[in-house]
């Protein structure tokens, strides 16, 4: 994985602090074009991988992607799924017979075979699957190599204990994707340890990590802690702890932690990206290219 | 949220789950297959076999009186899902049962929980906001964006519908932020997509301190991406305006609570809210249920989101829906 990777919230009015900035941000990215034009100033800084959620919108990005591959030659998205709010506002409207019977490709109850089978023999790792195959559909020619599990599914998963359905999701992306799975999660320590003993060696684990130890669940020392003395590949995600760090102080802490392969941030403006990635570069001690 | 409650509890050290129920079978067949939780489909059943020590409700609000009421003549402390009951009538008994039996009653009003609203509670208390003269309570969301099928919340009679399940929290939040509702002068319940229940309401609201404000509540509001719940507070030496992340107060002298100062201060959900032990979803739902389990080993108090309090949050929903015209 890169040192850098850029991520989608600021595409998708997820703010963490304000719900005005967040309308704000809606409204500046309301166009894709919008999108496309952020994510090329984070390319020319030198940041070549978009971690995004499986938006409806980043369909058309990929489509832009297909279409220019020359431009996007050594672009990579790491796909983060299930996009969470569409399968919660579906399971509240439809029950999860109709959510399923919603978003897996072809007709469950019909004619799509294994669809068919896996729904009435409650094969539900099946069922994983066919979610997986639809969420990845808008991928299809583009660069994947990581794909990640979202935050309320991996913790959902970890909180009632289900191992199997997590070693399930790393093993089917491998199969399928040729992919490496990796858990975004608010629990990192938990995590960690929940899958020692499973099949998921050194595992891609996303998390929170910053220094005013915001959404580190059991606290920042356990965190450093693990950091410290765990094997797994570490993303650092919120950094800025949602703005609650100015970028300096922030990034100089989590580039002073061990074991932490990539630091993940968005940013809406060109500035802002440039900045942080020579932050990063310079508590790296990377010369500035 | 069952599920998400269940996660909560499972990841709990000081809880052994000792029974799920569910009455669908998609869902329990899930949970017995790749958890280790004991599963039912009959709560009876349940509660025979497992003997739990507390139990957490969350099923259609039609329900809710029943359930409790059983659970409380078998001695069992209960955590209900909001909001508590369907009729207020049904709930007065369940407060006294509660309280003659001296088991630890809790209901799901998240927002109190988290350090933002927390926060602006003090700040009323102090006082410092000199004579509180108005205020507006507010919830937008993306619920019901389509005319969609029909689930037991779009059923007025199952507890559904934007008042009940979704204007319920800001009700309780002024509840508890300012002084119980006493009643509700004129009300607009709105149906803007769903066929039986209302989409938005609208009421003017008197408090039993008789402070008056506005309640603004619509949960097919499509620009917003996920609930956002806030209050405006307007006193006559300050207003505050939360939601659940950012606190924004403004005070007309110097004569403020610490940490503040005259004019615009600005305050974030990461300074105020304390980190949880396992997170999903938001920190105030571990936090609300550390508080349950604190109460129930007796080790902590049992004062917030009580079903009296809650009970008072459901006679406000009853003053709201006779104030239509």
């Amino acid at each position: 994985m890169d040192r850098i990777l850029f991520g989608d919230n600021q595409f998708f009015a997820v703010n963490h602090i304000s719900d005005d900035k967040s309308m704000a941000q809606s409204m500046k990215f309301k166009e894709d074009s919008a999108i496309i034009r952020t994510l090329d100033y984070a390319i020319n800084a030198g940041v070549d991988t978009f971690m995004c959620t499986t938006h409806d919108r980043i369909a058309n990005i990929c489509e832009y992607v297909r279409q220019h591959p020359d431009h996007y030659k050594n672009f990579k998205i790491f796909p983060c799924m299930p996009y969470a709010h569409k399968y919660a506002n579906a399971m509240t409207e439809l029950g999860i017979a109709g959510t399923i019977k919603q978003y897996v490709p072809g007709n469950v109850f019909g004619s799509f075979f294994k669809g068919g089978v896996a729904f009435l023999s409650k094969d539900y790792l099946s069922i994983m699957e066919l979610l997986i195959d639809a969420e990845m559909k808008m991928f299809k020619g583009v660069n994947t190599p990581v794909i990640f599990l979202q935050n309320v599914m991996t913790d959902m998963l970890l909180g009632m204990g289900m191992k199997e359905v997590l070693v399930a999701f790393h093993q089917y992306v491998q199969k399928k994707y040729n992919a490496e799975a990796g858990f975004i999660t608010m629990n990192m320590p938990k995590l960690v340890e929940f899958f020692e003993g499973t099949p998921v060696k050194n595992p891609i684990i996303c998390a929170s990590i910053n220094k005013v130890g915001f959404r580190m669940s059991g606290g920042k020392e356990l965190y450093e802690h693990t950091l410290k003395t765990k094997q797994f590949r570490a993303i650092a995600m919120q950094v800025l702890a949602g703005g609650a760090v100015p970028p300096k102080e922030a990034l100089e802490y989590v580039c002073s932690l061990p074991n932490i392969e990539s630091i993940l941030f968005g940013a809406s403006s060109k500035t802002n990206i440039e900045e942080t990635v020579s932050l990063i570069h310079k508590f790296d001690g990377v010369a500035k290219s | 949220m069952g599920i998400s409650h269940l996660a909560i509890l499972g990841a709990h050290p000081d809880v052994e789950v000792v029974g799920v129920c569910d009455n669908s079978k998609m869902m329990i067949d899930a949970i017995e297959k790749y958890s280790s939780f004991p599963c039912f489909t009959d709560h009876k059943k349940m509660l025979d076999t497992a003997k739990p020590d507390a139990v957490l409700v969350a099923v259609p609000t039609r329900f809710h009186a029943s359930m409790v009421n059983e659970l409380l003549d078998r001695n069992i402390h209960v955590f209900a899902e909001k909001p508590f009951v369907l009729k207020p009538e049904e709930g007065q008994p369940l407060v006294d049962k509660a309280k003659q039996k001296g088991l630890v009653n809790q209901v799901g009003y998240h927002n109190k929980f988290l350090g933002t609203f927390r926060e602006v509670k003090k700040i009323v208390e102090s006082g410092l906001l000199g004579d509180i003269y108005h205020f507006h309570g507010q919830a937008y969301g993306p619920v019901v964006t389509k005319p969609k099928s029909d689930t037991w919340r779009s059923s007025p009679e199952e507890g559904g519908g934007c008042l009940m399940d979704y204007a319920s929290h800001v009700i309780d939040l002024i509840n508890y932020l300012l002084s119980p509702v006493s009643g509700a002068r004129g009300s607009e319940l709105k149906s803007i997509f769903s066929k039986q229940v209302d989409d938005a309401v609208y009421s003017t609201l008197v408090l039993s301190n008789g402070v008056s404000g506005n309640l603004s509540v619509n949960w097919s509001d499509e620009t917003y991406r996920k609930m956002t719940t806030s209050i405006t507070i307007n006193g006559t030496t300050g207003k505050l305006i939360s939601d659940a992340n950012e606190l924004k107060v403004f005070f007309h002298s110097n004569n403020t609570p610490a940490g503040y100062s005259k004019g615009w201060n600005i305050k974030y959900l990461t300074d105020l809210t304390p980190t949880v032990d396992y997170y999903l979803r938001g920190e105030e739902y571990s936090a609300q249920l550390d508080y349950f389990i604190k109460a129930v080993q007796g080790k902590g108090p049992n004062a917030l989101n009580t079903f009296e309090s809650a009970l008072q949050t459901d006679k406000a929903i009853s003053f709201i829906r006779q104030a239509q015209k």
